[in-house]
């Protein structure tokens, strides 16, 4: 950006590669993106095994952090899926970890928000979808496809229901991964975009530094927002993980 | 202080925090939806709707390829995509009964859920 007045919404989204690497033909170069999915990783771990290095039995800050997370995502997987959902506690609570830390870590200025991108999502939610399955089919057989079949239904209906809900069971990686990454992409680009209006009405003079007031304000107010859904969609995400989880468990009835 | 009045205490504690986490899950339950801003409302219903056809018109376009029956694969399931896609966006607008309630009663009742 060679004009400071000109704001480029999209430019903090943009991959820098960091130490080009190619192997066969591929380019898998270190980046941006990667360093900061390295970052959220050892910070995630690095917390939580700091924070229940000492285990006092009188917690901590940082343990009372941990075992309150420890709980959420618990009590979540308990709820949905049962306590034969527990055998996945370590992946769901992974999963949300590392989303809800990449998506707080976007927030600082100059990071990049690594859940933004739809590739990144996309990785989480297929690993999700080719974890329910192959769960599915390895733990009950056959039987994984009543979950395609509705009860109570006439015979007459049922390959147009069960068309219909094998499309709706395939739809979920794609909302699944849509949804954190709408979510992040659209209110990064909202955020910006109010910035951009502060900088370029106070480059107009003194009426400019004035009428910047009102865009300042909506975006301390949409960074609050920005914040909340950082969590929340860090928790929308793991919530939709157990709720999968469960149909593998419980397939059919 | 004597045990006594320090478990007493303790006692006193445990109900108050019981208490607490009861009106909190009492209160929690409905905020939730209320929170969310509208437009992750929108992006939610819409990424339903969308990947529902998506989806569906994908897998006629594959069909097509591999029975050559172009075009009638594509319009029947870009059809079916269209009605996943709705019953995707009644299911999670909650229009739908979700079968996160029967999994609940499926837990309780079944013996081998308790381990």
């Amino acid at each position: 950006m060679a004009d400071p007045t000109k704001v480029d919404p999209i430019h903090q989204f943009h991959i820098n590669t960091l130490i080009p690497i190619e192997i066969g033909g591929y380019d898998v170069s270190f980046t941006n993106s990667s360093l900061l999915m390295i970052v959220t990783a050892v910070l995630a771990g690095g917390f939580l095994f700091i924070a229940t290095s000492s285990r006092g039995t009188v917690p901590g800050r940082a343990q009372s952090i941990a075992e309150i997370s420890y709980e959420f995502i618990a009590s979540m997987l308990r709820d949905s899926a049962g306590s034969q959902g527990m055998k996945f506690f370590p992946f769901v609570f992974t999963l949300f970890m590392f989303v809800l830390v990449a998506n707080l870590l976007g927030m600082f200025p100059y990071f990049i928000t690594v859940t933004s991108h739809l590739i990144i999502t996309a990785a989480l939610a297929i690993l999700v979808f080719v974890i329910v399955l192959v769960y599915g089919l390895w733990k009950h057989g056959f039987r994984f496809f009543k979950l395609f079949v509705p009860e109570g239904i006439p015979v007459v209906l049922m390959p147009l229901v069960v068309a219909i809900e094998v499309i709706s069971f395939l739809t979920r990686p794609i909302s699944h991964s849509v949804r954190l990454f709408a979510n992040m992409l659209a209110g990064h680009i909202t955020l910006k975009v109010f910035s951009g209006f502060v900088v370029s009405l106070t480059s107009l003079g003194a009426v400019g530094i004035v009428g910047a007031i009102l865009p300042l304000t909506m975006a301390v107010g949409l960074t609050a927002l920005e914040f909340l859904i950082a969590f929340l969609q860090a928790y929308v995400f793991a919530m939709l993980t157990c709720i999968y989880i469960n149909d593998a468990i419980h397939p059919g009835h | 202080m004597s045990d006594g009045e320090f478990d007493a205490r303790r006692r006193k504690l445990d109900e108050a925090l019981t208490a607490r986490k009861r009106q909190e899950k009492a209160k929690s339950g409905p905020a939730t939806k209320g929170s969310s801003a509208g437009y992750a409302v929108a992006l939610r219903l819409s990424s339903e709707f969308i990947a529902g056809i998506l989806v569906g018109a994908g897998i006629g376009w594959i069909i097509d390829r591999l029975a050559g029956t172009s075009p009638w694969g594509l319009i029947v399931f870009f059809l079916l995509g269209f009605c996943a896609g709705v019953l995707n966006v009644l299911r999670s607008a909650g229009l739908v009964a979700e079968p996160k309630i029967k999994s609940a009663e499926r837990d309780t009742d079944s013996p081998e859920g308790k381990q």
